[in-house]
């Protein structure tokens, strides 16, 4: 446990542009990944020899693969649209958290070594050579972007400083130079199954007794069922939810929902985890590999629909990767995808978020609520980034917001919603996504949690907000941890799933 | 003909002929290049119709940047309407008959080129005053400024102060659109207009100012938003299921 000297950084009424600080967070670096780490995924152990050239090959091997890196690399004029919208710069100050800050300190190397301009007159543009000093600015500064996007709503060419941070973060580990934080997990996860190294066997004890203990309190036997073949859905819920508070309430909410619409489910031990760090590297071969478990699984188990749990990343990966990474979709012509689409039902949109699904069983009359349930809750809803940025859910545009909001009104009679600007599209990550959510960076999550915090507490003081859901697991997990430093209760956060859970009426349809 | 004549000619071919490859191959190199995964940001347009629309409101009026900044939209915008209808009135160099519409539209160019300016000047500004763009300044940014302020002004200084011969400017045009070489007027303010002019041309290919082209290959505002719908595959990442 981080000690409890770090202090959170004073509340405002208002947000404000905070004064540079150069250098503020020059120090923060979260540890680097040790040899054993890198190797199981194939990086180099250690900082190689010859690292200021295969960081360059690396990058140009990049810039051929990705139109988004090379685009973004010559697009950007310096116009500063997106210099006070960072999370981390409005909690931190430092200047090289401003994404144009943060893009620059790999646009300079690029400028350098990929621009005739650069490589004639590198003053005059601002190209730099990558010195040693300039590869650990890297490291510190692109693990301290949490690849949220939000930067990049208001940038007038798009772009997207989590696509740059991506490419960084896989040319840091392919010198050698990995972070340990997330590159443990990913290793964890392709020995074990999921991000927190929950054996089978201990998956399938901790669901019987959540059986056991929904049973207790509801009086009704709902079912958290593993490896069921020929279940109809296949539930891809981040692997938190199966023992974190809160997350677990929220689980215990999907479990009631598929109980009271008699649709059988299942879980698998194979895919015992949503969340795709290989995103977080930016490692195309990584979130392949991680997301092709969950078409192994629904293959494996014949499943007819993929569901996925709440978990911000993850969905964005579902939505908007699993079809060109795995199949998991429709639309495809090819022997590979053919093989999964066939197998699935296109009734139902595939994959599909599991508030999708509650949204269409209430629309259809197929579940009941009391909404008093809840009314020692007044409620707000935090949009986690990577749903509200980067996935949709129902039929259009904007379905994303909708559809968690009118879950919320359906179960809960008290909803207030944020400060606009700092919610929907333009929503504040919530300080720890994107390979943060480690003790060696609370410092940085603390912080950066600033404005989020600054809105949460308008409604707090304004309209007596004391529970703000969300549909991600490192949300959650974030929140519980960064509550308390700045005077909330860490049990004000949780799942929209654990609001529906609390309202639904089991067994009496 | 004078030395000046045959130097403005000489640079004004090379200038276009920089221009123009330097984009055809950016453009080439951008579109060639793929994008393996499907990145569009919210709101992202679920047809192909709508990405359309999305990128006429960005590139006419420069929605994200609205979203972000009203006094950056504002002279963004100022100097960037500014220079299209001063572009369409210089239309006239190089047209004979001039085109109807250019010669409806091209009163305004004076008081585009002013607006032009003032944009221009509010730009320049807002890097050296506020703290957090001074300092991500980089000095190719300030004489880019200057660059094109000094054309607005030279330009501004023609209309206003000291008039040149226009007719003699078209000829000279016409002749190098036709291989059919006029003389350049001999005229101060038009020399410094038109160097500045062909080191804009000369800069674009190379400089920042490839965010004309880059902004509709962005793929966070060009892709259709229907991920579950369709496969997209881009041809690298399709091999890696072959194996």
């Amino acid at each position: 446990m981080a000690g409890p000297d770090i202090k959170a950084p004073e509340m405002r009424e208002y947000s404000q542009i905070p004064a540079l600080q150069p250098g503020a967070m020059a120090a923060t670096k979260s540890f680097v990944a040790n040899e054993k780490v890198q190797e199981e995924l194939g990086f180099p152990g250690t900082l190689v020899d010859d690292w200021h050239d295969k960081a360059i090959g690396k990058m140009g091997e990049l810039l051929g693969k990705y139109r988004s890196l090379k685009v973004f690399m010559d697009a950007c004029v310096h116009c500063g649209a997106c210099s006070d919208k960072c999370h981390y710069f409005l909690g931190t100050g430092d200047p090289k958290n401003m994404p144009v800050a943060r893009q620059d300190l790999m646009r300079s190397v690029y400028r350098r070594h990929f621009t005739a301009a650069g490589k004639v007159f590198p003053k005059l543009v601002g190209a730099r050579e990558l010195t040693r000093e300039v590869l650990d600015e890297w490291y510190s500064y692109y693990y301290q972007c949490s690849e949220c996007r939000r930067c990049s709503v208001f940038c007038p060419y798009g772009i997207d400083t989590a696509e740059v941070t991506m490419a960084a973060r896989e040319i840091l580990d392919s010198v050698g130079y990995g972070q340990k934080y997330t590159n443990e997990i990913i290793g964890k996860l392709h020995k074990i199954g999921n991000n927190l190294g929950l054996p089978g066997p201990a998956l399938a004890n901790t669901l019987e007794g959540l059986e056991e203990d929904v049973l207790e309190d509801s009086g009704v036997a709902v079912r958290y069922p593993l490896d069921v073949k020929g279940a109809e859905v296949l539930l891809i819920t981040p692997s938190a939810d199966f023992f974190a508070e809160p997350h677990i309430e929220s689980l215990i909410g999907y479990g009631k929902v598929f109980h009271a619409a008699g649709i059988s489910w299942t879980l698998s031990s194979k895919a015992s985890e949503a969340g795709n760090f290989g995103m977080f590297i930016g490692n195309y071969e990584q979130l392949k590999k991680i997301a092709m478990r969950v078409r192994e699984a629904a293959l494996e188990l014949g499943v007819k629909r993929i569901v996925v749990g709440e978990c911000g990343h993850a969905w964005r990966v579902a939505y908007s990767f699993w079809n060109t990474l795995t199949g998991i979709g429709e639309g495809a012509k090819d022997p590979f995808a053919v093989q999964l689409q066939s197998q699935l039902d296109h009734r139902y949109r595939q994959p599909m978020h599991i508030c999708e699904l509650t949204w269409d069983l209430i629309r259809q009359g197929a579940l009941s609520f009391d909404k008093s349930a809840n009314d020692h809750r007044i409620v707000t809803f935090h949009d986690s980034c990577n749903v509200a940025r980067g996935s949709r859910m129902g039929d259009h545009a904007g379905g994303q917001f909708e559809i968690p909001r009118n879950i919320i009104r359906a179960v809960a009679n008290h909803f207030v919603e944020m400060a606009p600007g700092t919610t929907h599209e333009q929503t504040f990550c919530c300080g720890g996504g994107g390979g943060i959510l480690t003790d060696d960076l609370l410092d940085l999550r603390i912080k950066g949690s600033l404005p989020r915090m600054e809105t949460l507490n308008q409604v707090a003081e304004g309209q007596g907000v004391n529970f703000m859901a969300t549909i991600c697991a490192i949300c959650k997990a974030h929140f519980t941890k960064i509550l308390p430093y700045y005077g909330f209760k860490m049990s004000m956060v949780g799942g929209v799933h654990q609001l529906v859970s609390t309202a639904i009426k089991l067994g009496d349809k | 003909m004078s030395t000046a004549t045959l130097l403005f000619t000489a640079l004004f071919y090379l200038a276009t002929a920089v221009l123009l490859a330097g984009l055809a191959w950016k453009i080439a190199d951008y579109g060639r290049t793929p994008a393996p995964l499907l990145i569009p940001l919210t709101p992202a347009p679920t047809t192909q119709g709508g990405v359309v629309l999305r990128m006429i409101r960005e590139v006419a009026l420069f929605e994200s940047l609205f979203k972000s900044n009203l006094w950056l939209w504002a002279f963004g915008w100022m100097f960037h309407v500014g220079l299209a209808l001063v572009l369409i009135r210089h239309l006239r160099y190089f047209t004979e008959p001039v085109w109807a519409w250019v010669a409806v539209l091209q009163p305004f160019g004076v008081y585009a080129g002013l607006v032009m300016a003032a944009g221009l000047a509010g730009l320049w500004a807002r890097r050296m005053v506020l703290e957090r763009i001074r300092y991500i300044s980089t000095p190719s940014d300030h004489l880019m400024l200057i660059l094109l302020l000094g054309i607005a002004a030279s330009g501004l200084m023609m209309k206003f102060f000291f008039h040149t011969d226009i007719i003699g400017v078209k000829e000279f045009f016409l002749g190098l659109l036709y291989f059919d070489w006029q003389p350049l007027p001999s005229d101060g303010p038009l020399y410094v207009h038109l160097t500045l002019v062909a080191a804009l041309m000369l800069v674009f290919p190379f400089s920042k100012l490839l965010h004309a082209p880059g902004v509709f290959f962005s793929p966070t505002r060009n892709q259709v938003d229907n991920p579950r719908e369709a496969r997209h595959l881009s041809p690298w990442a399709a091999k890696m299921e072959s194996k």
